[in-house]
């Protein structure tokens, strides 16, 4: 029996066998009988396009993987691959406890997050998860190893999309906090130029910065947006009564099922941008929120990826090194004169990134947007933009990719052949395949 | 893999001297298709430059449906997965010269019909383990309603589709599709010399159609897109007109 799997977007299915193994050795088992079209672990499914796909193969589910236990005097969580940031939250905030790193939804596993070494809006400060993690179990056709850094097979798994095995069990240091409230400050930017420059003078004032960049606005007022950026409250800076960690997500909120596929088309797009931007005070500090607002706004409408309809949507994140902020303005001004419409475009400053050769994130900018598939000439349009990308030295996020091309991919990823001999010396059958592997050659 | 936009990495010709299959070919080469093999007759001699993919030929005798499965076998060698496969090989012939000489005409059929069935046949196998790709098959107005003019060659084609229809039904669920491209009048070596129907085509229109075809998922592709319309009339024209159409 196969099922089509597709990623967050919903483009490109492919039909798989999905087994959800319930233990490390049953997990093992199945990793030394895969055959043929290969195996690749999935965990909650959030990376945008194919990297947790198998077409013909293998796909396996670690989501029963999640059992997890928590050292409250090291900070140290121990969890299975499969265990979600959402489960782990629920019972670490109330105890005083953080991750380390959350992406923009808390629905991804343990072993995702490492996959694709997760950035948060705390990257600038924190780096990356990958940085966070102490050990980790890693199955391949060969038995299951514990590695650490600095060992090299270490960080070939962190960020290397489940190519080099599948995550079992991982180690990572969490952050304590005092309350469960963010101390926010939000304020509004003119222009493109003005977001990089308030960006760079105070964005190390805070642990969590992100800006939203209104790509609606053209001319003089290009890449305006609005700063959104926080810390953990303390205890005394929340109002006397009450538990300071009490946590309780606000329940999810389902898309209405009569919402018609392809309700995130161009024009509703437009108007939600137009509000957003107007909606956001022109300056407001000391804003208390919760940490699901602050940090997983869109994590409150269940399945919102479906409104953009059956042929789904593409999400394009790239990031180029401080110095290439001229490629940076280009691709925004390109973007706001061509009236391409993004759902959420979203621009990050990142800080140090980690020693896994594949790991997205570089010193530098990141700009991430969502654009319904249906756009004319999107593809061209991309490929342009990967050119000036990897001119300047940048990237695009594999995790949210799902149309680059194997040519362009070696050009953005120096490190690439060392990766390709860490993983050929740890998986010489190549049995651990995906679809994403298929398409970048990976 | 076909990625989000449509865009695939590896495509297979067979027929590899057909100048549709090869306008397809160059068409998604230029999407950013990085491996072509084409399938032809020996010698096919140096291989057409495609901006920069890297291509393969090998040798492919329509006529000999024994070896089609080893085709396949080798394209998958050269090229991984099959993102695309285009039946493009074909024989026009002409309806005098099948007059003529009948068995010349059951020879075209082999190709026209037989070759394709035993070559979709391998290629559906192929994809179906995979779990993904397309089979583009060539097929054409001329078989939607088959003329007294060009019966045999007409013949052949409504065979193809109605078989090329029914494979794409067995692969449904598979992840492997099939695209039957039913192009009217087609400029080029194979009609030169012959007076261009209405709504004659191209070999790039037919590359350009089959390319947004793949994006969008469309299984039946006319070229151009109004051959539709005009055959729905034609279809039911009553048949002492029909007879009377010359070619
Ligand atoms: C709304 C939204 C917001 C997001 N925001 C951010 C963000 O701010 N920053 C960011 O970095 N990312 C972000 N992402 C992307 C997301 O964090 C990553 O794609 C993450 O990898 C998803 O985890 P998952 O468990 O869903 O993994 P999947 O999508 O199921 O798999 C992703 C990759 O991890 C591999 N993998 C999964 N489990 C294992 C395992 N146990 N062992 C080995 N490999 C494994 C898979 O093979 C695949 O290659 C966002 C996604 C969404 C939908």
């Amino acid at each position: 029996m196969t099922t089509p799997l597709t990623g967050w977007a919903r483009t490109a299915p492919t039909p798989a066998t999905v087994v959800r193994p319930r233990t490390a050795e049953a997990l093992a088992a199945l990793v030394a009988k895969a055959s043929g079209r290969g195996v690749v672990a999935r965990g909650l499914g959030r990376s945008y396009g194919d990297a947790a796909q198998n077409a013909g193969g293998l796909v396996l589910d670690c989501t029963r993987l999640r059992h997890w236990t928590f050292d409250e005097r090291s900070g140290l969580v121990t969890a299975g691959g499969g265990a979600s940031l959402h489960d782990l939250m629920a019972t670490l905030v109330p105890r005083g406890w953080f991750v380390p790193v959350s992406p923009g939804t808390r629905y991804v596993t343990v072993g995702g997050a490492i996959a694709a070494d997760v950035h948060g809006k705390n990257h600038h400060r924190d780096s990356s998860f990958g940085a966070h993690v102490r050990s980790l179990t890693l199955v391949t056709p060969a038995g299951a190893r514990v590695l650490a850094p600095p060992d090299p097979l270490f960080w070939a798994t962190v960020g290397g999309m489940g190519l080099t095995g599948v995550i079992a069990e991982a180690t990572f240091s969490c952050v304590p906090v005092e309350t469960s409230r963010m101390r926010v400050d939000i304020e509004r930017t003119a222009d493109l130029d003005d977001t990089l420059d308030v960006m760079t003078r105070t964005d190390d004032r805070y642990r969590y910065t992100v800006a939203w960049i209104d790509l609606l606005a053209r001319g003089a007022r290009t890449g305006r947006g609005v700063l959104t950026r926080g810390d953990h409250a303390r205890r005394g800076e929340l109002p006397g009564h009450g538990d300071p960690l009490a946590y309780a997500p606000a329940t999810r909120l389902a898309a209405p099922p009569w919402a018609p596929g392809g309700l995130l088309n161009p024009l509703t797009v437009r108007a939600f941008n137009e509000v957003w931007y107007r909606r956001a005070p022109r300056e407001r500090r000391g804003l208390m929120q919760g940490i699901a607002p602050f940090f997983h706004p869109l994590d409150g409408v269940r399945g919102w990826n479906r409104m953009y309809g059956p042929r789904g949507f593409v999400q394009y994140q790239f990031a180029v090194p401080f110095g290439a902020e001229p490629t940076l303005r280009r691709i925004v001004a390109t973007l706001s004169a061509r009236g391409v419409v993004s759902f959420l475009t979203v621009l990050k400053r990142f800080g140090p990134g980690t020693p896994a050769p594949l790991s997205f994130p570089i010193p530098g900018w990141t700009l991430a947007l969502d654009i319904p598939t249906g756009q004319s000439g999107l593809a061209a349009l991309l490929r342009g933009f990967d050119e000036q990308v990897a001119e300047a030295g940048g990237r695009v996020y594999l995790a949210k990719d799902s149309r680059l091309h194997a040519t362009t991919l070696a050009a953005m990823y120096p490190r690439l052949d060392e990766w390709r001999e860490l993983r050929a010396a740890a998986d010489p059958g190549g049995v651990f395949r995906s679809d994403l592997a298929r398409r970048l050659d990976l | 893999m076909k990625n989000a936009l449509g865009s695939v990495d590896t495509v297979l010709v067979l027929g590899g001297r057909s100048e549709i299959g090869l306008a397809v070919a160059e068409r998604l080469v230029r999407d950013g298709a990085r491996k072509v093999v084409l399938a032809a007759r020996a010698p096919l001699g140096e291989p057409p430059a495609l901006r920069g993919a890297e291509v393969h030929l090998i040798d492919f005798d329509a006529t000999r449906p024994d070896g089609h499965g080893e085709v396949i076998e080798e394209a998958v060698k050269l090229a991984g997965d099959l993102d695309v496969i285009v039946a493009a090989f074909g024989v026009l012939g002409d309806q005098a010269a099948y007059d003529r000489d009948p068995a010349s005409a059951a020879a075209s059929i082999a190709v026209n019909l037989g070759g394709h069935v035993s070559t979709g046949l391998y290629a559906a196998r192929r994809l179906r383990e995979q779990g993904h790709g397309t089979l583009v098959v060539l097929s054409s107005v001329a078989g939607v309603r088959v003329r007294r003019g060009n019966m045999v060659y007409g013949a052949a084609k409504a065979g193809l589709d109605g078989f090329a229809r029914a494979l794409g039904d067995s692969l449904h669920g598979t992840g492997a599709q099939v695209m039957v491209v039913r192009p009217g009048f087609v400029h080029g070596r194979m009609t030169a010399g012959m007076p261009a129907a209405p709504f004659a085509t191209t070999p790039a229109a037919v590359a350009d159609a089959v390319a947004t075809a793949l994006r969008d998922g469309t299984h039946i592709v006319w070229v151009p897109g109004i051959l539709r319309y005009a055959f729905t009339l034609l279809r039911h024209l009553p048949r002492p007109l029909w007879r009377r159409i010359p070619r």
